[in-house]
């Protein structure tokens, strides 16, 4: 990242705020100046993540403490896999003096107040709580303290607290003792927040806490939520692109044993049944119309996604890389494309929804509490206070859960026969209706100087929609940004010590729903942009490490990218060459302040690309649970692995395929490193994002390695030799 | 269609169409809900349970072929408080993230041991063939690993 768009002190609740005042101001501005808004605009969201959006007042909201002096801690951001529960459990016990133990994470139903308006996503979770959680907790022990001051009757000053017991002249109390004699509440100051080096499970590798409940196969996903007299339900999806409701025959499946009603809307067609099977077995029956206007096929959206078509918006710029590249013998130029992924997570979406009357009540796997709630409440033409959401924990979020339209059509069908309904996707649907990573190519450009470094440098990226037309951002923002933030997530030259360098977006909308998928176009652009640096510091006859390094600039960013390069090169035993038919290869990235530097070593076997070893630095400023950043490393390596090497949708006359696992190739056992060694910096003492950043290196790492051993570039994911 | 079986040690009559997938007898009618749906094909093995000490995936299996059968799931893996050693190996590797899948891998590799008591990494990567999005297949081979050497050591 540039050093020309670093905000420093630059808060993010700050941020926030002022975007809200800033957006009037910049639309009323002239087209001129608006170049220049935009960058410092993507610079600003480049470096900044909305993270949460709720209550950071009230403890109550956050804490129920039990007459057994047990804390249960309402979040508002959900469990996904992510170890979100076990941050936050972490986070309050050290403020609240108890024992992790003592502590139980739920998710905050809607009805409860505690509400973040924004999403569970972005790799925000724990970062953008840290502050505001350690305050609440902080607060509510102090809230306590003062209570039991008053029933001890003695000063606060001669309190002592150990886990969740209060000591003071020989006489004990535990906070449920004391929570129970209270009936108002007063809210003291905020407190001042302990020392980090204090804290007691805070930069611990304590155990997940709902390990437990998930090795036992505890129901609590959003597919395994029930209630009493519950009903199954069953949606007619659309079949293909493009493709739009035109009516059904209903007539067969009305007839059909066990159905309760068929459900006709104007914009889709369900049916509601005494079973799964019944329901199932009567959608089957269900003959619906619809209406298509063109026949696509893969190579229609390829040639959509093509630098060069549409709008371009600089997004990045720094010296004249426009005017060095403009033409010349000696300019570098590379290409690079990915496919359609999908999530494929292994929970399929659905909800169980209850309306009753002008209520209604909705128990679903979703990243956006808020949001899908708002949906239910439009739909239903109900108050958004009138509809509880109770999330559950997801079977896997990935950014697909950030759209939650079956949410609504359980509450349709609930509606309709006044009974809580289930209603869930079938795995076809899935394949078929998922908000896919769009595709994306890449155009790189470079002038090498006359030591061989990077003198200009110009990249490219034209890629489908990931955050406009998203409900979670508001349509403003489309015009103001021109591109889409999330399509060049990643694709931004972080090698700030090159004179001259810019990057440029290339906005396209596909005929089908494309979005968040988990680091957005992390991948991809790092994909493309760190293939590139291995090919011109190959061109430059320098290692290909300390070309990096000598490129990046001297300010905290560019330091704290250093020394994770660094960092996984020592770890690795970095050397760049073959060795018993093993390569190494090297890729670093940035994505949301967390650098990340990933080593692999590859061999060819069977003319297949076999991943051995995986080093990965990574430096998250502070790592509230080691253990789970490392898991989190693990994961994304592995899947971003799977992206890279297997995954593919294609467009066959509008249908999406494939429609299965197997089919749709997807990493398993045989395909993953049996060694990952992950290195931990923690190098501002303050947590930031995780989740994703270790997806970035991954797929450049693995293609670097492949050219050392068959000296062949490749420059589309997924990677094929054969 | 009425059929009995045996699951978890407890005997169960249902009446049922006799094509229903037993994985949907099990979750909806019995109320044991760790036996997860992941893609009705028997591609993803999100459903892997125990048929007569066979890994077997339940979404694909009509109720009818369980007639007489003993089944587990993964609430009967456990005995009380007493986790399995596969549970244990993966409560010690901290294996789950979102944790939707790990029923049925912890279930297809109780299985497996059964068979191949000490695997070695082939078998593991030949005979552990679920999805599992998050991608804790590095956890997980660590785990399986583990519970075969919990496993030796309580034998």
């Amino acid at each position: 990242m540039s050093t020309e768009n670093k905000k420093k002190g630059f808060s993010r609740r700050k941020f926030l705020t002022r975007s809200a005042i800033g957006l009037g101001v910049i639309l009323g501005s002239g087209y001129l100046s608006r170049n220049l808004i935009r960058r410092y605009l993507a610079g600003a969201i480049n470096e900044l993540e909305p993270s949460y959006q709720g209550n950071t007042k009230s403890p109550s909201l956050w804490f129920e403490i039990t007459a057994a002096n047990e804390i249960i801690l309402h979040s508002p951001k959900v469990e996904m896999g992510q170890g979100t529960f076990t941050g936050l459990a972490q986070i309050a016990a050290d403020e609240l003096e108890v024992d992790i133990s003592q502590i139980q994470v739920v998710h905050a139903a809607s009805a409860s107040g505690n509400l973040d308006g924004l999403s569970t996503g972005g790799s925000t979770s724990i970062s953008g709580l840290w502050q505001p959680l350690r305050e609440l907790a902080a607060t509510m022990r102090e809230m306590v303290k003062q209570a039991a001051a008053q029933q001890m009757g003695v000063d606060v000053a001669e309190l002592s607290v150990n886990n969740g017991v209060i000591t003071a002249a020989g006489k004990s109390l535990t906070y449920g003792a004391v929570v129970k004699e209270v009936s108002e509440w007063v809210v003291p100051k905020t407190p001042p927040l302990k020392p980090i080096k204090d804290y007691k499970f805070v930069g611990k590798p304590v155990p997940r806490v709902d390990l437990r409940d998930k090795v036992l196969g505890a129901p609590i996903f959003g597919m395994d939520a029930t209630m009493p007299d519950m009903l199954f339900g069953a949606v007619v999806r659309p079949p293909m692109i493009g493709a739009t409701y035109a009516g059904a025959d209903t007539a067969a499946a009305a007839k059909m044993p066990g159905v309760v009603k068929i459900v006709s809307e104007p914009d889709f067609v369900g049916v509601v049944a005494t079973s799964r099977m019944a329901a199932e077995n009567a959608k089957q029956a269900i003959q619906a119309n619809w209406t298509t206007e063109k026949s696509w096929q893969t190579a229609d959206i390829e040639a959509m996604i093509k630098v060069g078509q549409g709008t371009p918006y600089v997004i990045q710029k720094s010296g004249n890389a426009q005017r060095l590249l403009a033409a010349g013998e000696d300019i570098i130029t590379a290409e690079f494309k990915s496919p359609i992924g999908a999530h494929a997570q292994l929970e399929p979406n659905g909800a169980v929804a209850f309306v009753e009357g002008d209520k209604a009540t909705i128990m679903i796997s979703t990243q956006v509490v808020k949001l899908t709630r708002g949906e239910v409440a439009k739909r239903l033409g109900i108050a958004e206070e009138n509809v509880n959401i109770q999330p559950t924990f997801l079977g896997g979020g990935f950014g697909r859960r950030l759209h939650t339209p079956n949410a609504v059509q359980a509450a349709v069908l609930s509606k309709a026969v006044g009974k809580p309904v289930k209603c869930f996707f079938d795995r076809q649907e899935e394949f078929q209706n998922d908000t896919f990573r769009p595709p994306t190519h890449h155009v790189l450009k470079a002038k090498l100087d006359a030591d061989g470094m990077i003198a200009a440098i110009e990249h490219n990226v034209s890629s489908g929609d990931v955050m406009f037309g998203s409900p979670m951002f508001p349509a403003l923002a489309e015009p103001l940004l021109g591109a889409d933030v999330g399509a060049w997530r990643g694709g931004m030259i972080q090698y700030g010590a090159i004179p001259n360098y810019q990057t440029i977006s290339w906005r396209v909308k596909l005929p089908f729903a494309t979005s968040w998928w988990r680091s957005l176009g992390l991948l991809a652009n790092t994909f493309a942009i760190e293939s590139f640096m291995d090919e011109l510091a190959l061109k430059a006859g320098k290692d290909p490490v300390e070309y990096r390094l000598a490129q990046i600039q001297d300010d905290e960013a560019g330091t704290r990218l250093k020394s994770v390069i660094r960092a996984a090169a020592e770890k690795a035993g970095w050397r760049d060459e073959v060795v018993d038919g093993r390569a190494m290869g090297f890729a670093a990235s940035t994505d949301a302040q967390t650098p990340c530097a990933q080593v692999v070593e590859v061999s060819i076997e069977n003319e297949e690309i076999k991943v051995h070893k995986v080093t990965c630095a990574i430096d998250p400023g502070l790592a509230v649970n080691p253990d789970q950043v490392r898991a989190q490393c693990e994961g994304a390596i592995i899947m971003g692995l799977s992206a890279t090497m297997y995954e593919q949708m294609i467009v066959k006359d509008s249908v999406l395929y494939p429609t299965i696992y197997g089919p749709y190739r997807m990493a398993l056992m045989r395909d993953a490193p049996r060694e990952i060694d992950v290195v931990i910096l923690e190098n501002t003492g303050v947590p930031g994002a995780v989740g994703e950043p270790p997806l970035g290196p991954i797929g450049a790492a693995i293609a670097n390695a492949v050219f050392r051993l068959t000296g062949r570039r490749l420059r589309e994911m997924p990677l094929a030799i054969a | 269609m009425e059929v009995s079986f045996l699951i978890n040690g407890v005997s169960q009559r249902v009446d049922v169409d006799a094509d229903t997938p037993l994985l949907w007898v099990i979750r909806d009618i019995l109320d044991l809900k760790g036996t997860k749906f992941g893609c009705g094909k028997a591609a993803c093995g999100a459903c892997t349970i125990h048929i007569d000490g066979e890994a077997v995936r339940a979404c694909a299996y009509a109720v009818k072929f369980a007639e007489g059968k003993s089944i587990t799931t993964i609430e009967g893996l456990s005995v009380g408080d007493k986790l399995h050693p596969v549970q244990q190996a993966w409560m010690e590797e901290v294996v789950p993230q979102c944790g939707y899948c790990q029923p049925g891998f912890m279930m297809a590799t109780a299985a497996l041991l059964e068979k191949i008591p000490q695997p070695t990494d082939q078998d593991i990567d030949d005979n552990i063939v679920n999805v599992c999005r998050c991608a804790t297949y590095y956890r997980m081979r660590k785990a399986i690993h583990r519970a075969a050497a919990i496993k030796q050591e309580t034998r």
